[in-house]
C-alpha cells in the first residue's frame, strides 16, 4: 500500500507519529513528514489507525 | 450482530463506522445524519473557511470513493427523532424506523443562543459560509464569548480588516480552561493587536443593532457572533430511558446500556485514567471515541476495553499555534516550566492533586511537548517532572 500526507491540510497534531512512529515524523513546525511513502503489510494497521485519528483527514493509504 | 445504527454522521460517527469495518464487521450499518452533507470536518470552519482560504470541497473527512467502500445505508438530511431500546428502533425524522442489534449515538453538540435574533453561531458549513460573506474590512463584529472558538474567529476577522470587539462575561478569558495566567496571556493577544476586548460583560440581548448589556447599555454591530458554548444535542433521547446528564451518561466503556455506545461531543463517560467523568469537544477525541465505541460493541463480554484517552487539543489564533494535551479544568497549581509567557512560546504544566494532568503550549515545536503526553498517560508524579521540567517516561 502507499501513503499519501496533503501537508498543507495538517494541523501539527501529531497524532499520526504516535499511531505509526516507522511511517510518520513531524518538522519543527509540526508538520507531518513522510519517512516512507511504501508501507509494509506490518505497517498497514498502524497507518490505518493513523488515518482514523488525524484530526485533519490528511492521510490517506492507497492501493500502490 | 448483523444491524449496527450510527447516529451523528460527523467526525465520531463517521469514525465509529470505519472502525466497524477495519474490526471485519460485515453486516449492515446505518449511518444517520440530520445535515445534508456527507461527513465533513468542523475545526477549519473558524480557521480557514471563516477566512475564506478554503472552500467546501476541502472539507469532506473522505472521498466519495472511500465512503463508498463502507458499504453504507447512509440517510443524510434526516433527524434521528426517537429511541425505542426494547424493540431496538430509531424513529427519524421522516416516519421510518432503522432496527439494529447495536447502536451507536454520535449527535454532538449544538451552540447555545441568546434570546433574540439575526446573530450567527459556528458550528455547520453554512453557518461558516454565511459569516464569512458578512466579513469584511471596516464590518464591526461583535464576538459573544472569549473562548477558543470565539478567539479564534475574532482572530480572522480581525486579519479580515473588520472592527472586532469581544465580550466576556468572566474575568479573565479561558481562566476555567487553561487558569488564570495563561487566560491572561491568551486575552493580551487580542488587546495588542487593537481587538476591543472587554471582561466582565454580560450580553443579555441580541438586538437590531447589536447587543445589549446586563446594565442595559447597548453596542452597536454590523454583525454578531454568539459563541457561548454548546448543548449536547440528547433531546431525541428523551423517554428512552437512557441517562442524560449535560451529555449521554456511559461508563468507561462508552456504553450507555446494553448494546448502546456513545461516541464525540455528546458523550459524557467515565475516563478511568483522570478518575472522573468528562465531555470533551475536541476533535481527536471524536474520532478516538468513535473507535473506542465500535470496538467495544463488537467485543466479547470480557474483551472489552475502558476508554481511557489523553485528551489533545489544538487552536490556531492569529500566528500563535496552542497545543494542550490532558484535563486541564479543576487543576490546582500550572507552571511554565519551558519558555515565556510574555514571549508567548512556552510549555506550562497543570497539576492536579500531586500527578501531571495537563499541559499547554504555544509556539513550541511539537517534540517539546510529545513527551508530556505519555507522563500524563502514565500519571507521573508532578514534582519529579516540574524539577527536571522534563517527564521522566520516555516518548
Ligand atoms: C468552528 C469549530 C472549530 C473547532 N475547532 C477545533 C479545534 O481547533 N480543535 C479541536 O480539537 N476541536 C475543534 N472543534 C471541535 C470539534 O470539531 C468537535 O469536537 C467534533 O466535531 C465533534 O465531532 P462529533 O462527531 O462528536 O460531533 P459533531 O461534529 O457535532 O457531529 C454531530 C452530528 O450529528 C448530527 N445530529 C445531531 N442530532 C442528530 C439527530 N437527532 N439525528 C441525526 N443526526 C444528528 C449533527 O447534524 C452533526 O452533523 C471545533 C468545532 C467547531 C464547531
Ligand atoms: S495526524 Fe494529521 S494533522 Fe496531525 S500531524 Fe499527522 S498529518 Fe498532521
Amino acid at each position: 500500500m502507499k501513503v499519501e500526507l496533503e501537508a498543507d491540510k495538517c494541523v501539527a497534531s501529531g497524532q499520526c507519529v504516535v499511531a505509526a512512529m516507522d511511517v510518520f515524523d513531524q518538522d519543527d513546525e509540526g508538520i507531518a513528514i513522510l519517512l516512507t511513502e511504501e508501507v509494509g503489510d506490518d505497517q498497514v494497521d498502524d497507518v490505518r489507525e493513523a488515518v482514523a485519528v488525524c484530526p485533519a483527514a490528511a492521510i490517506r493509504l492507497v492501493q500502490a | 450482530m448483523r444491524r449496527i445504527a450510527v447516529v451523528g454522521a460527523s467526525a465520531a460517527g463517521l469514525s465509529a463506522a470505519e472502525a466497524l469495518r477495519r474490526q471485519g464487521y460485515d453486516g449492515a450499518i446505518t449511518l444517520i445524519g440530520e445535515e445534508p452533507e456527507p461527513p465533513y470536518d468542523r475545526p477549519p470552519l473558524s480557521k480557514q473557511v471563516l477566512a475564506g482560504e478554503w472552500e467546501r470541497d476541502r472539507l469532506a473527512l473522505r472521498t466519495p470513493a472511500d465512503l463508498a467502500a463502507l458499504d453504507l445505508d447512509l440517510r443524510l438530511g434526516v433527524a434521528a427523532k426517537g429511541l425505542e431500546l426494547g424493540s431496538r428502533t430509531v424513529e427519524l425524522g421522516d416516519g421510518s424506523e432503522v432496527p439494529y442489534d447495536g447502536l451507536i449515538i454520535a449527535t454532538g453538540v449544538r451552540p447555545r443562543r441568546l434570546p433574540g435574533e439575526g446573530a450567527h453561531v459556528l458550528r455547520t458549513l453554512d453557518d461558516a459560509l454565511t459569516l464569512r460573506e458578512r466579513l469584511s474590512a471596516g464590518q464591526r463584529l461583535v464576538v459573544v464569548g472569549a473562548g477558543f472558538l470565539g478567539a479564534e474567529a475574532a482572530a480572522v476577522a480581525w486579519r479580515l480588516g473588520a472592527e472586532v470587539t469581544v465580550l466576556e462575561p468572566a474575568a479573565v478569558p479561558l481562566a476555567h480552561a487553561v487558569g488564570a495566567e495563561g487566560g491572561r496571556m491568551l486575552a493580551q493577544v487580542h488587546v495588542d493587536r487593537g481587538v476591543d476586548l472587554r471582561c466582565g460583560v454580560t450580553v443579555t440581548e441580541v438586538t437590531e443593532d447589536g447587543v445589549r448589556l446586563a446594565g442595559g447599555e447597548e453596542i452597536e454591530a454590523d454583525e454578531v457572533l454568539v459563541a457561548i458554548g454548546s448543548l449536547p444535542n440528547t433531546e431525541w433521547l428523551e423517554g428512552s430511558g437512557l441517562t442524560v446528564g449535560d451529555g449521554l451518561v456511559c461508563d468507561q466503556y462508552c456504553e450507555a446500556a446494553k448494546n448502546v455506545y456513545a461516541a464525540g461531543d455528546v458523550a459524557r463517560w467515565y475516563n478511568p485514567l483522570f478518575g472522573t467523568s468528562m465531555r470533551i469537544e475536541h476533535r481527536t477525541n471524536a474520532a478516538e471515541q468513535g473507535m473506542a465505541a465500535a470496538r467495544n460493541l463488537l467485543a466479547a463480554e470480557g474483551a472489552r476495553k475502558p476508554f481511557a484517552p489523553v485528551p489533545y487539543f489544538w487552536s490556531d489564533q492569529y500566528d500563535m499555534k496552542i497545543q494542550a494535551y490532558g484535563f486541564l479544568r479543576g487543576h490546582d497549581e500550572v507552571a511554565v516550566v519551558e519558555g515565556d509567557l510574555a514571549q508567548r512560546r512556552f510549555v506550562a504544566g497543570y497539576r492536579t492533586d500531586d500527578r501531571v494532568s495537563g499541559v499547554l503550549a504555544v509556539g513550541m515545536p511539537p517534540k517539546a511537548i510529545r513527551r508530556w503526553r505519555q507522563a500524563i498517560a502514565t500519571g507521573a508524579a508532578w514534582r519529579e517532572t516540574v524539577r527536571t521540567g522534563v517527564p521522566a517516561a520516555d516518548v
